[in-house]
């Protein structure tokens, strides 16, 4: 009997990437499952792919999923976020200002410029944006276009919008709570240099999106993937570098304010098609 | 729910961005997996920074009510993975000479001598991994030894000292620097092409020739500076000479080029230094002379201790070297082996004069230089367990350029 096979796509927002899933495919394979992977440019296509059938697992921003989930209702079947990082879950994106801003809170943000990541990024453009308009305050957005199609997992958009604020360019900047923190300490912000105006609720990351109906090869990559153990000297060096310590049963309860921010902004239509004027994977 | 009352670690107005996760890291390292710790402080961002530090590093963040008012910000429940990382972690074997592994395994690789190795990482092989192939007990004390007596060649040597010599002396001088600027260059090569083959369990020893290795380097410095003190050119180089300094390049076995390199060429060297520094005709040449001589005889009697630590071992040994000796010879059978420049040269320097009887008297010193260098050289061999006859049969194949 030939052994379950998985095909995976993965985005190569990083060279990483390829030693990500070349070091798991070998011990994806030596553990029963014919895994094998291959990588977008883009998660446009991803999702695509996924849907009609081309791949059977798409390692997805949590864009990526909303649009997987539109695309597959449209075509009469379902996705499921079958893992996740532990580290995908419960962020925050913050809203910065320098510290010596007269912008104390969020209202004070009216009619100031701030600063984004890219087009897509759910953490650095997307959910703090939509995290403003729901708090009514209107604001002069200046974005900054780092790796686009890829989500915003490319750093780039968000660390130039850092230095955007740090230059006195802009009021205010967005950006995940982890990366605050790493701009602080790798120097990019000055440590006493920054205050947080606004914190957004908690929401959730990536996840591992598969189609119904789940084939056996599907079902063996999720029980490998929650099997995988941060003490396997193995593994632990790529999930080092895809930055978790251990995967998590998929969730979407964390996805609400993005998939708000997304129809607020018409990024995608409620049918799956990306209808952003301005974005171009 | 569990009454238990939780650690606490204050961090005052301590951020996160100036280092406030060692404290928190240093009161979870107390806990078990599972375990509770609360967090208070002031700083402003505590409450964004914190629980994006737990989650890269699989802690979870409770958020219970402020009820008090008080400065608490969260309670961190300790995750496992700080555990995980080090489950099967070993000890690169200990971390003083003393109980060396006879054997380091590959995976220790560049990991620090008795470093607590995470599990994983490169199989980084060394072949020369073995410790009676490799070690001496001696090695810790002679590079201690080494590194305390480095000298500074611009001010070790009296540069500026007046001195003029005939210029017929001054060449002799210049063809005899030359000739041991090159063979300095074997030296500093042999050891180098060695160390990176050695197991760094056995850290002393790479130490060692580290330092010798830079000995060689001020070697190749003053004796080139000496060279060019009073002109522009080097002497001759013959090819005989330096084929005989390639095959001591070219031997890749750590005992035999040990043994080549060390306790015949060297050996034979410090007797060579040693009558430069008597015969020297100026003050330069005299002080460079001893200084590396003094360098030569500590990498002697490391090629020697060594060998003889081996030798004890290994009764195969001999039949080795016998054979290296041979077979270097045989390398070399058709070669002119010295420089004639040289020999002649050094007659030159122990003669101090033209008068034919200088000339005889400093050829007798230089017949006499051969004939001590042979003698060094039996005795060592017989140290390593040669008979003497046998000894003195290997010392006359020594090849004639001396190193």
């Amino acid at each position: 009997m030939p052994a379950p096979t998985v095909l995976l796509g993965a985005v190569a927002y990083d060279p990483k990437v390829v030693t990500i899933w070349e070091g798991f495919r070998a011990w994806l394979r030596g553990r029963g499952l014919d895994f094998d992977f291959v990588l977008y440019s883009h998660y446009e296509r991803q999702v695509e792919d996924l849907v009609a059938g081309r791949i059977d697992a798409a390692w997805n921003s949590p864009l990526a999923w909303l649009r997987a989930e539109r695309l597959a209702a449209a075509n009469g079947t379902t996705v499921r976020a079958l893992a996740m990082r532990d580290t995908d879950q419960d962020l925050t994106s913050v809203v910065v200002v320098r510290a010596d801003s007269p912008v104390r809170q969020v209202a004070d943000l009216a009619g100031r410029v701030v600063a984004v990541g890219a087009i897509d990024s759910p953490q650095a453009t997307l959910i703090p944006l939509g995290h403003l308009a729901a708090a009514g305050v209107t604001v002069d957005v200046r974005r900054f276009d780092v790796g686009v199609g890829l989500h915003g997992d490319h750093i780039g958009g968000e660390r130039d919008a850092a230095r955007a604020l740090v230059a006195g360019e802009v009021d205010a900047a967005c950006m995940i709570d982890a990366n605050h923190l790493a701009f602080v300490q790798e120097g990019t912000l000055p440590p006493e240099g920054t205050r947080i105006v606004a914190q957004t609720a908690r929401y959730d990351h990536c996840n591992m999106t598969v189609r119904a109906p789940e084939s056996d090869g599907v079902r063996l990559f999720g029980k490998l993937l929650l099997g995988m153990s941060y003490a396997d000297p193995q593994v632990r060096p790529l999930l080092d570098l895809e930055g978790l310590t251990a995967w998590r049963e998929g969730r979407t309860t964390g996805y609400d304010a993005l998939a708000d921010a997304v129809d607020a902004n018409g990024f995608y239509s409620p049918d799956g098609r990306v209808t952003a004027p301005d974005y171009r994977p | 729910m569990s009454t238990a009352p939780v650690p606490e670690v204050d961090l005052g107005d301590l951020g996160f961005g100036r280092g406030a996760h060692l404290l928190v890291q240093r009161a979870l390292a107390g806990l078990p997996p599972g375990g509770r710790l609360a967090v208070t402080g002031r700083d402003p961002a505590l409450r964004v920074h914190l629980p994006a530090w737990c989650r890269g590093r699989g802690h979870r963040v409770e958020w219970p009510d402020r009820g008090d008012g008080s400065d608490l910000v969260a309670v961190v429940v300790r995750g496992s993975a700080d555990d995980d990382r080090w489950f099967g972690a070993e000890r690169a074997g200990p971390a003083l000479p003393s109980a060396l592994s006879s054997r380091p395994p590959a995976r220790w690789g560049l990991g620090a001598r008795g470093a607590l190795l995470e599990a994983g990482g490169p199989e980084a092989r060394f072949d020369l991994d073995d410790r009676d192939l490799v070690w001496a007990d001696i090695a810790p004390h002679l590079y201690a030894q080494a590194a305390a007596r480095q000298w500074d060649p611009q001010t070790a040597v009296p540069w500026d000292d007046p001195f003029a010599l005939p210029a017929d002396v001054e060449a002799a001088v210049v063809q005899v620097m030359t000739y041991l600027v090159e063979n300095e260059q074997a030296a500093l090569v042999v050891p180098a092409r060695l160390v990176g083959r050695i197991h760094p369990h056995f850290r002393e020893v790479v130490q060692l020739l580290a330092v010798q290795m830079a000995d060689e380097a001020r070697h190749m410095e003053v004796f080139s500076r000496r060279a060019l003190l009073r002109g522009a050119e080097m002497g001759t180089s013959s090819a005989g000479g330096r084929q005989s300094l390639f095959t001591l390049v070219a031997e890749s076995d750590f005992a035999l080029a040990s043994f080549l390199l060390s306790v015949l060429g060297e050996g034979s060297f410090v007797d060579l230094l040693s009558f430069l520094h008597e015969n020297a005709p100026d003050p330069v040449t005299r002080r460079i002379c001893w200084l590396a001589m003094q360098d030569e005889r500590r990498h002697v009697v490391f090629g020697m201790a060594h060998l003889e630590h081996q030798a004890q071992l290994d009764p195969l040994l001999r039949d080795r070297l016998r054979a290296a000796i041979h077979r270097r010879h045989d390398a070399l059978a058709d070669t002119a082996g010295l420089n004639a420049d040289v020999f002649d040269a050094l007659v030159v320097l122990a003669a101090g004069g033209w008068h034919p009887d200088d000339v005889s008297a400093g050829f007798g010193r230089v017949q006499a230089l051969q004939h001590a260098m042979d003698q060094g050289r039996q005795r060592r061999l017989v140290r390593l367990g040669f008979r003497a006859d046998e000894a003195a049969a290997l010392s006359a194949l020594h090849t004639r350029n001396f190193m």
